[in-house]
């Protein structure tokens, strides 16, 4: 294994300057998580209009730089898109880290083929899967809230 | 050459052991992995304050125990019960003299450090503390000499006291202890060594303090024991807890070392076949001290490994272990504060070779993982230290951790990686 294949230029670029990193407006009630093994943390802000379409979404925390560029990756992945169509890109990721989907069906959303690197380093897996847990943790937030 | 103080205590210059003989009774310390363009990585095992690797005479004497002396004990009528009881005590015996105990009968073997603090809490906790008692404990506790007791304050009422430390340098502040004890001081418990500064606490002021009040002192021993020579009578502690796998024994046995007086008075652990005296369908009488803590069949063959390993450090003599172990942290200390955006957390005076640090802006989790692509084994993370690390406002450090079998041409790696991760990770040295 080579740390390479793990600290991409996708992801090292990512974390050092992240997109949508910072405070921003929110529709319903910001998700805040934790991965206790790292010492990760992000707290994730949400706008979702009528139309169910992400309009923007910004994220703040601290932690290594696998799950900061995976959450960078993430912001700049779902925004501007329905919220349906971004439940089945959070499966696919959070399914291929568990080794349950095809990895390949990350190859046709631009940086997140960066992330196949980390599976192979199996203690890294909760730093990739953090924003994405919290991602679909605030879209049912927001659709509980809505109701 | 100067003399080493450890704790307050003038360790002679001694005549040092050969490190690369000491290194060839540890086979794991050979191992290779396979690094980047076909290359072969050493292992360089830096996590030692996690667990230690184990000397072949170790592995020996546990393979000779299933081979040739393996029953159960003290029920057997037969050879080979009889071999294996004899064994089982002897290693109670042998770990008796390493701490100078007055009494084998002082001993209890447990799971770690961690069963046999929750053996104190439980056992002599819930007998002795009631509603508003208050436990003294510091805020570096490790999560195993906290935990047992917030459970036990939970139960009972009783409230939780904590001895701060110094930001700046990771220090107990001791001066803090006349005025937090008062009538209603039950216990104290704190660690010898920290497991993330490295500090070594002066705890033998703190003991004759606390029995000034006649307030009894519990060790956490798990960094301390592995390190330092301990001697329970000297210390007058009238608990100490400590792991075998922290010091070149197995995993799966610790040791709790009570004043016999204590251990009388304090009820069972768990229940069971061993603890017991005599059993009727609706009562029972408890064995005596120390059987009446080891409910069921113990880790025998564990037993025997950790007196194995106790047996190896002797050999290599234990002051001999601290004084090479305090020029290699002292060594490794001034080499790493020469790397531009180095924070060391804990430079307390008397320290062990327990060194956290947070490297530029590369987080922990990155620098272990550098550092592991390289053959180098540390430990990133909270260190079972959470409260600690909140005081710090850090998520975590990255901690290198050593023990005998460390060279100083390991350090020079380690060092030299150090500043190839501020590259790798591009924060430069500014």
């Amino acid at each position: 294994m080579e740390l390479d294949e793990l600290y991409q230029d996708i992801i090292l670029d990512h974390y050092k300057n992240p997109h949508n990193f910072g405070e921003g407006e929110a529709s319903c009630t910001n998700v805040e998580l934790d991965n206790p093994v790292c010492g990760d943390h992000i707290k994730l802000m949400l706008l979702i209009d009528e139309n169910d379409i992400i309009q923007d979404v910004k994220f703040t925390g601290s932690g290594c730089a696998i799950s900061m560029a995976s959450a960078s990756i993430m912001t700049e992945e779902i925004k501007g898109k329905k919220v349906q169509e971004v439940r089945a890109i959070i499966e696919d990721v959070l399914g291929a880290m568990r080794g349950e989907k095809e990895a390949d069906n990350l190859d046709e959303h631009g940086d997140l083929i960066a992330l196949k690197g980390v599976m192979k380093f199996p203690v890294r897996v909760k730093c990739a899967t953090l924003a994405w847990h919290a991602v679909r943790d605030g879209i049912t937030k927001c659709e509980q809230e809505k109701k | 050459m100067s003399h080493i103080n450890v704790d307050g205590k003038q360790l002679e210059t001694l005549e040092l052991f050969e490190v690369e003989e000491v290194r060839n009774d540890f086979p794991i310390l050979k191992e290779k992995f396979s690094g980047p363009k076909n290359s072969v990585l050493p292992l360089v095992y830096l996590d030692n304050a996690a667990t230690t690797q184990k000397p072949q005479q170790v592995l020996d004497a546990m393979q000779y125990y299933y081979r040739h002396q393996n029953a159960n004990v003290h029920r057997a009528i037969h050879k080979l019960g009889e071999r294996a009881t004899a064994a089982y005590e002897d290693s109670r015996k042998r770990i008796s003299r390493f701490i100078n105990a007055r009494s084998h009968r002082e001993i209890v073997f447990t799971r770690g450090t961690t069963e046999a603090i929750n053996l104190v809490a439980h056992s002599w906790g819930r007998k002795l503390i009631g509603r508003g008692d208050e436990i003294l404990l510091s805020e570096m506790e490790h999560h195993s000499n906290l935990i047992p007791w917030q459970l036990l304050a939970k139960e009972t009422g009783a409230v939780l006291r904590f001895i701060p430390f110094s930001r700046s340098n990771g220090t107990l502040q001791i001066g803090h202890l006349e005025e937090m004890i008062n009538e209603r001081t039950r216990l104290i418990s704190v660690t010898h060594m920290s497991n993330v500064f490295g500090t070594i606490n002066p705890v033998r002021g703190l003991i004759q303090k606390a029995h000034d009040h006649h307030i009894p002192v519990m060790l956490d021993g798990a960094q301390s024991v592995p390190h330092l020579p301990t001697d329970v009578q000297e210390l007058d502690c009238d608990f100490l807890a400590f792991s075998g796998h922290k010091m070149c024994g197995p995993t799966g046995i610790g040791v709790l070392y009570g004043k016999e007086k204590l251990l009388e008075e304090m009820e069972p652990f768990q229940g069971g076949g061993e603890m017991i005296g005599s059993v009727w369908l609706d009562k029972a009488t408890w064995n005596e001290v120390p059987h009446k803590f080891e409910a069921g069949t113990p880790d025998i063959a564990g037993a025997i490994g950790l007196a194995a390993a106790i047996d190896y450090l002797d050999r290599l003599g234990m002051e001999r272990i601290t004084l090479y172990e305090q020029k290699l942290t002292t060594y490794a200390l001034s080499k790493m504060r020469e790397i531009s955006g180095m924070r060391i957390f804990g430079m307390a005076p008397f320290r062990g070779g327990v060194i956290s640090f947070y490297l530029g802006k590369i987080h922990p989790h990155d620098m272990a993982q550098f550092l592991d692509s390289k053959g180098i084994a540390v430990r990133a993370g909270h260190h079972c230290a959470q409260p600690l690390m909140r005081k710090l406002e850090i998520p975590a450090t990255t901690r290198a951790s050593f023990y005998f079998y460390n060279t100083f041409s390991e350090i020079d790696f380690l060092i030299d990686n150090l500043k190839q991760a501020l590259e790798y990770f591009g924060y430069g040295t500014g």
